[in-house]
């Protein structure tokens, strides 16, 4: 896959997730390309976040592996920016704009450094790259939906990372929130940034990108769009599930036989 | 009966025989009493956990306070009716704040519990201590209701709480399929046309009345653990909710005879605290003996998994053996099993053993052979490995690399019905996804 | 007078310590494992001082802080390996814990210089009469009261840990999920906070009692969550709503002769009730003019 020496951004090898004993993904194994936009494409409740999730050890895997650029992730953290869901932010917290995209900077400090002009510099610089830099003083929780969006993509900027994993940018944004994403996109690519998106809207899922992973439950093709964006694979993925890979996993799960095995 | 004295002490030996002859009738009261109230918080503080706030309970019981000393001051009474109505309106004033903060302001549910709680106990320390300074009747032992007194504990007393409780069991008896309802789905149930608010006000009137009226007993501070914890050491024994409630309210109703024996015996010790110290013990005991759900069954199940597990693989890593010989060779040492697949030496001899003594497997001096009837065992896993294989192959399109790891396990859990549900999707595929034969099913072989 | 103004001192450096450890466990949303250490502590203090039969300081704290970890995790581990609602599990260790501690109290009333009442009052009145004496005790120099050198002490820890931790401390508060993306160690600033709950409330002990610590630790934080924009200014206002409530509730207890410590709880409450309404009537006010642009 990879011809040069550069290791791929997200090699996913074997990934296994559940929620309590329902297994939400299983064997999950492929592999992305650098500088592209990739979709993760799938009903509800396919498992599209917890994916996400899972690459970036926000929960807990059960089995599997992940490698960002041919390393574990604790190698490659700040190389990675995550983009939380809308929903699971507290809008109520007392924070303003300027800190939540500081944040951004946070993890390259030591604990007791405080930013420097370079980072303010930065942080600055991400805002007025999304149109946000007149709102820098508000409190988060005076934003629309879509410039509250706009911060957060502003925070994964200033992080300066080359891997970018975003779960459901689009979602309930406004006209120009989306098209300042897209612009976003260009921009981030240009510089040979990659892109990894949870999406829900297959309309639009052509255009936005340039890869697509289609997921329900299990990985049912990954691909360029040109090549897996076909009927056939739209069927598999919205079809529904293999009921017997499902009820067996899930056996599996209750009776803990995974662990059984491994003291074996 | 005699169950009970066995947690005493020797010297307290008399004491104990006394209270059992019930010549003590004072006694006697503060124990049914006692045992009443354990019941009926114990099953009401069930519909409350099913609610998730359990913790709700304890938030009322602290708001209790100022009420009780509220009462006092109006009406310079230690009536309990009166003591139980101030304590009823502000533990209800508690509630509605509980219920408000959160849908009309920033501030969470769970700091709303912590306000309530917490401001309305420090307004009921402050009246007390004020109370406390005024020269009025009857002041003393009002402080009682703190940690609770069971020997404090008046005719009157214990009447209302009989009476209270009854009537919350009552309650709960006739509500109980419109309660439960609405604990499991409150969506669905309004859906169909039920007062949820009705119901949710009479559980809320429940919950209220079932503390205040075991203030006196257990005390503010603690009575959460008695609606509280009961419940949650019966989830252990049981799925089913009318069962749950009924171990809870055993459960409560023990717990408050052993409280009730301590208070007795040392009427000094407060009761809340042996109460709830004797809850926290069934609940330990619970957690790890409960017959289905305990910790200590889940061990020895994972226990017996892993062996089931083991015995399995050396089976059929013997049929490999077996295939690999073209069915030619029977026996096999230790070492050619350990070349097929890496098992440390002390275990593959102990789940060998275990293979002979259920006649899977014969040693002798050639080796170990499988017996007919391991072979057939041997012979169905096997079939079940591949058939697995394969659909992981044609079905989720995985390669043949990945799917080894996850058929090893799967094999073990695999029954009939699924093997045959495997078949007829596979249809004619004879072969795994390395090319080795799936064996017939065993039916035919026979 | 110059008891008064020790009680000032001491209840001054209560509150605030309380508000700005109190901040982050309302903005973590977990004013209930506040609550629940806050009780445990009292088995935290009756066990360390019956195992060394001694009320120095150090003693005292390190007892607390490993019963108020203990608490938090036991509390973590029954809800994950028990399976229990993580309220409810905390709800079953924490009245163990205290009803525990109010046992051990009774048993060895005699021993123990605790008692009921202090366990829920505190006896802040008494706090000038405690002090803490420089060599021989009755010619050494008096140092002032024990409960204001050991709320002192555990003020300058807790205002050191935010002055550094800050920036972790927030981050990890907005969004765990957040935060562990940016490689911050959530579980371990979890403990810290936990640890300085801990330590705040065994240092509030002897001064406001194991419950009122409570209505300290998240009523004059709720009150500031409410107002504030920013996270600073959110633990200035708390710390300003702690110190308010403060003198208003010591002028309180003075008229009513009640306990100061409760008096300072309910003016507490008495303020975040006045800010609730303030901005009750606020939103209603603009209601009645539509017409008004609304902040966005």
């Amino acid at each position: 896959m990879n011809p040069d020496s550069r290791k791929a951004p997200i090699t996913v090898n074997n990934l296994n997730m559940r929620y309590q004993y329902k297994p939400v993904l299983t064997d999950v194994s492929f592999e992305i390309p650098e500088g592209k936009t990739i979709a993760i494409v799938g009903p509800n409740g396919a498992g599209k976040s917890t994916l996400l999730k899972g690459i970036m050890g926000l929960e807990p895997l059960i089995e599997g592996e992940v490698k960002f650029f041919g390393e574990p992730l604790t190698k490659k953290r700040l190389a990675t920016a995550y983009v939380p869901q809308r929903e699971e932010i507290d809008w109520d917290f007392p924070i303003d704009v300027m800190d939540v995209v500081l944040m951004g900077r946070h993890g390259q400090l030591k604990l007791w450094q405080r930013p420097s002009k370079l980072d303010y510099e930065i942080a600055e610089q991400a805002l007025k790259d999304l149109q946000m830099w007149d709102f820098k003083d508000r409190q988060i929780s005076q934003l629309s939906g879509g410039q509250q969006q706009r911060v957060f993509l502003a925070r994964a900027l200033a992080q300066q990372a080359s891997l970018y994993l975003m779960d459901e940018p689009f979602a309930g944004v406004d006209v120009a929130t989306e098209k300042a994403i897209i612009e976003l996109f260009k921009n981030l690519k240009a510089q040979g940034k990659t892109i990894v998106c949870v999406h829900h809207d297959l309309n639009t899922v052509g255009e936005y990108f340039d890869w697509i992973i289609f997921i329900n439950a299990r990985l049912v093709a990954a691909g360029p769009v040109e090549t897996v964006l076909t009927k056939e694979n739209l069927n598999k993925t919205y079809g529904g599930r293999l009921s017997l890979l499902n009820d067996l996993t899930e056996t599996m799960y209750r009776t803990r036989l995974n662990q059984a095995h491994e003291n074996d | 009966m005699q169950d009970w004295t066995v947690i005493s002490q020797p010297s307290t030996w008399e004491l104990l025989l006394d209270f059992w002859r019930f010549e003590d009738m004072n006694a006697l009261w503060v124990l049914m009493g006692s045992v009443l109230l354990g019941i009926s918080a114990s099953i009401i503080g069930g519909f409350a956990f099913l609610r998730k706030r359990s913790l709700v309970g304890d938030a009322l019981a602290h708001a209790a306070l100022p009420g009780v000393m509220m009462a006092f001051l109006l009406f310079e009474t230690r009536d309990p009716v009166v003591m139980f109505l101030g304590a009823l309106t502000s533990s209800f004033i508690g509630f509605f704040i509980i219920d408000w903060l959160p849908k009309n302001t920033k501030i969470k549910p769970d700091a709303a519990l912590a306000i309530t709680l917490s401001f309305f106990f420090a307004l009921g320390l402050m009246l007390l201590s004020y109370i406390q300074g005024l020269q009025v009747e009857n002041k003393s032992g009002l402080d009682k209701i703190l940690f609770g007194q069971a020997a404090a504990m008046t005719q009157d007393d214990i009447t209302l709480l009989t009476y209270v409780t009854l009537f919350v069991l009552l309650n709960v008896a006739l509500f109980f399929q419109k309660l439960r309802l609405i604990a499991f789905n409150t969506q669905y149930a309004r859906s169909l046309g039920i007062s949820v608010k009705f119901y949710e006000f009479l559980l809320a009137l429940l919950i209220v009345m079932s503390v205040v009226v075991g203030l006196q007993l257990v005390g503010v501070v603690l009575m959460a653990a008695v609606l509280l914890t009961p419940v949650a050491a019966a989830r252990f024994w049981s799925d089913q909710l009318s069962r749950i409630l009924i171990i809870a309210g055993s459960l409560g109703a023990l717990s408050a005879v052993i409280s009730t024996q301590i208070s007795y015996l040392a009427p000094a010790m407060p009761t809340g605290p042996w109460m709830v110290v004797s809850l926290a013990s069934l609940f330990l005991l619970s957690m790890l003996f409960a017959p289905n759900k305990g910790l200590l069954k889940r061990f020895l199940e994972q226990k017996r998994l892993r062996q089931k597990v083991s015995e399995e693989n050396v089976l059929r890593t013997l049929y490999k053996l077996n295939e690999q010989s073209n069915f030619t060779r029977r026996y096999f040492n230790l070492p050619d099993i350990q070349a097929l697949r890496a098992i440390p030496i002390d275990t593959l001899k102990k789940t060998l053993r275990s293979l002979g003594g259920k006649d899977l497997v014969v040693e002798s001096t050639k080796g170990y052979r499988m017996t007919d009837t391991g072979m057939e065992q041997a012979t169905q896993l096997t079939r079940r490995h591949r058939l697995w294989e394969s659909y992981l192959n044609q079905q989720v399109e995985l390669t043949p690399e990945q799917v080894h790891s996850q058929a090893e396990r799967i094999e073990h859990i695999l029954n009939e019905e699924q093997e045959q549900q495997l078949e007829a999707e596979l249809r004619d595929r004879h072969s795994d996804p390395h090319g080795k034969p799936i064996p017939e099913s065993q039916g035919e072989i026979k | 007078m110059i008891n008064d103004l020790w009680i000032l001192a001491t209840a001054s450096l209560v509150a605030v310590s309380c508000a700005l450890v109190g901040s982050f466990l309302i903005l973590r949303r977990q004013s209930l494992v506040g609550d629940a250490i806050s009780h445990s502590v009292l088995l935290g203090i009756v066990i360390a001082f019956l195992a060394t039969d001694s009320r120095s300081l150090p003693v005292m704290l390190g007892g607390a802080v490993m019963i108020g970890l203990l608490t938090a995790w036991l509390s973590d581990s029954l809800h994950k390996f028990g399976k229990l609602q993580s309220d409810a599990s905390i709800g079953i260790v924490f009245t163990l814990f205290f009803a525990l501690g109010v046992i051990l109290i009774s048993l060895y009333a005699g021993q123990v210089d605790l008692d009921q009442e202090c366990v829920l009052y505190g006896e802040i009145a008494f706090v000038p009469f405690d002090t803490i004496v420089w060599g021989n005790p009755e010619t050494g120099v008096d140092l002032g009261p024990r409960a204001l050198w050991a709320i002192g002490i555990v003020f300058l820890i807790v205002l050191i840990s935010i002055l550094i931790g800050f920036n972790r401390l927030q981050t990890v508060a907005f969004h765990p999920s957040l935060a562990v993306s940016l490689g911050i160690n959530v579980v371990f600033w979890h403990y810290f906070l936990m640890t300085l709950v801990s330590l705040t409330t065994v240092a509030s002990f002897d001064a406001v009692g194991a419950i009122l610590v409570v209505a300290l630790l998240v009523i004059p934080a709720s009150s500031a969550y409410l107002i504030a924009k920013s996270l600073k200014g959110m633990l200035w206002l708390a710390s300003a709503y702690g110190l308010a409530s403060v003198m208003i509730g010591y002028a309180v207890s003075y008229k009513l002769d009640s306990s100061i410590s409760a008096s300072i709880a309910v003016s507490a409450g008495g303020l975040l009730l006045a800010t609730v309404l303030a901005l009750e009537i606020r939103k209603r006010k603009r209601r009645l003019q539509p017409n008004r642009p609304v902040g966005i």
